[in-house]
């Protein structure tokens, strides 16, 4: 690991100060950043840990919860209002990780964990994100844990997040604070960039600009599934995964919000595939109808081929689900 | 940079580079050998204490970023005598090589106190609870723990008994 200077500010106004610094990265958990600066794939010359500035509790705040960007995903998950209220995110923070890695990693933090890619996380390897313009070993190498939608020429890799799949199925959104005390309020949508010609761009997130909490709006539906398929029973991250948020009233569905993980270089939504569903009496053409929407602009790589039949069958799987 | 660790109930004060991790501070730094150093990933959990009443891999968490805070490692679980969970461990033969022990039982101690909590896990088919100890239950939470040697029936065997002698 590289040396870093380390700083503990006790206010998020300080945190954004002392993270302006050319280098310097905001350390929540550390269960992804300290794995990848052991590896030296990053290597921040300061540290502001984020551990002191009372962004660990879980509010209402009028219209749904607050949820602190330092709350871990096990308080999150285990939290009896998220439990009643929005059970498709226990459900999928349920899903993710281990015991010991949910007690350590944060709402911000897994929002901005990178990718699972191993030729990102293998430094003899090129990887445009990890080093822009070096290429990419994915392409033409192994296979399997790649994206199928969203992806380009330079990168293939996903976004590894249970927790933000939910979140996006949600309609969360995501509050943040800059150096100069500006504070601003964006759609998960907006959060994350695709990869384009710049893979290491992947949020919107100006320098030094904190994520100081998620706001997770009533739920519109009451119907609430996350299914995540991965090879092996647990700790492991999704070949696919799904989250949905449905209501129905008198057999038809009211409502359908579909996020996918395991998919896309960020937590994937298809509003169009989605809409297919609106006012219609579930059927299995129907959920072959949406699967069909969600995947036309599938391009599946060598090893890859394997998501658009899994995909399917994981939306079919979730839709009967949701609208027994 | 100078930070105050309490170690199983005994206060420290060390002077760390930054860059050190919980393990190595407790490894290299207070002598305590117990917590063990394996995948040093987050992956295996032989590293695995309890951090503020709270299972996490010493790996992956810089010690200065405990400054002021409790842990409890192996050592500390049965400071004068066993622990009911340590005498099960024995008593069902739940190790071989013995490397991943000390995170086993430190990560099912929490484990226990988890459940008593009602938190719910990947396979509870309600997310509220109380749970039961089901095989299936048990395999998932301790899921972040591996055993090389594939103790899994003895060490499982002996998480129950503890579970059962404790209620």
């Amino acid at each position: 690991m590289r040396p870093f200077d380390y700083h503990r500010p006790d206010a998020p106004d300080a945190a954004c100060h002392a993270a302006a610094e050319a280098g310097a990265k905001f350390l929540a958990g550390g269960t992804n950043l300290v794995d990848l600066m052991k590896l030296e794939v990053m290597a921040p010359t300061a540290l502001v840990d984020l551990s002191r500035l009372g962004l660990d509790r879980i509010e209402e705040d009028g219209e749904g919860l607050r949820l602190g960007a330092t709350v871990t995903n096990s308080d999150l998950a285990a939290d009896p209002r998220i439990r009643s209220q929005w059970p498709v995110l226990s459900r999928a923070l349920l899903a993710g990780a281990s015991g010991q890695l949910r007690n350590k990693a944060t709402t911000g933090g897994n929002l901005l964990q990178r990718t699972r890619c191993p030729y990102f996380y293998d430094t003899s390897a090129d990887c445009n994100k990890r080093d822009p313009g070096a290429g990419c070993a994915a392409l033409g190498g192994v296979q399997r844990n790649h994206a199928i939608l969203g992806t380009s020429d330079h990168c293939v890799a996903l976004h590894p997040s249970d927790m933000a799949v939910a979140l996006r199925a949600l309609d969360a959104r995501v509050a943040l604070r800059d150096g100069d005390g500006l504070t601003r309020v964006i759609a998960m949508d907006d959060l994350y960039r695709l990869p384009g010609d710049r893979p290491d761009l992947e949020t919107t997130l100006a320098p030094a600009e904190l994520i100081t909490a998620v706001h997770l709006p009533a739920p519109h539906g009451d119907r609430q599934v996350y299914r995540k398929v991965r090879d092996r029973a647990s700790y492991a991250f999704a070949l696919v995964s799904m989250g949905a948020v449905l209501a129905m009233d008198a057999g038809r569905i009211t409502h359908a919000a579909l996020a996918y993980g395991g998919l896309a270089p960020r937590p994937w939504r298809d509003t169009e595939a989605e809409s297919l569903l609106i006012g219609e009496r579930p059927s299995e053409a129907l959920f072959a109808a949406v699967a069909d929407r969600l995947l036309r602009d599938a391009h599946p790589h060598e090893g890859t081929e394997f998501k658009v039949p899994l995909a399917r069958r994981v939306v079919a799987a979730v839709l009967r689900e949701a609208t027994q | 940079m100078n930070i105050e660790l309490t170690v199983n109930g005994d206060t420290h004060q060390l002077d760390l580079d930054p860059r050190v991790t919980l393990l190595d501070a407790l490894r290299d730094h207070l002598r305590l050998t117990g917590s063990k150093k394996g995948c040093d990933h987050g992956q295996c959990g032989a590293c695995t204490v309890i951090a503020g009443g709270r299972r996490i891999n010493a790996c992956l968490s810089l010690a200065v970023t405990h400054d002021g805070g409790a842990v409890t490692t192996v050592e500390g679980l049965g400071q004068d005598e066993l622990s009911p969970l340590q005498r099960a461990f024995v008593e069902h033969d739940g190790m071989q090589c013995g490397y991943c022990t000390p995170g086993q039982l430190c990560s099912a101690t929490a484990m226990l106190t988890e459940l008593d909590q009602g938190w719910p896990s990947h396979v509870s088919a309600e997310l509220d609870g109380p749970y039961d100890l089901t095989e299936a239950e048990l395999a998932e939470r301790m899921s972040g723990n591996l055993c090389r040697c594939s103790c899994y029936p003895g060490i499982n065997a002996a998480i129950r008994q503890a579970r059962e002698t404790a209620e």
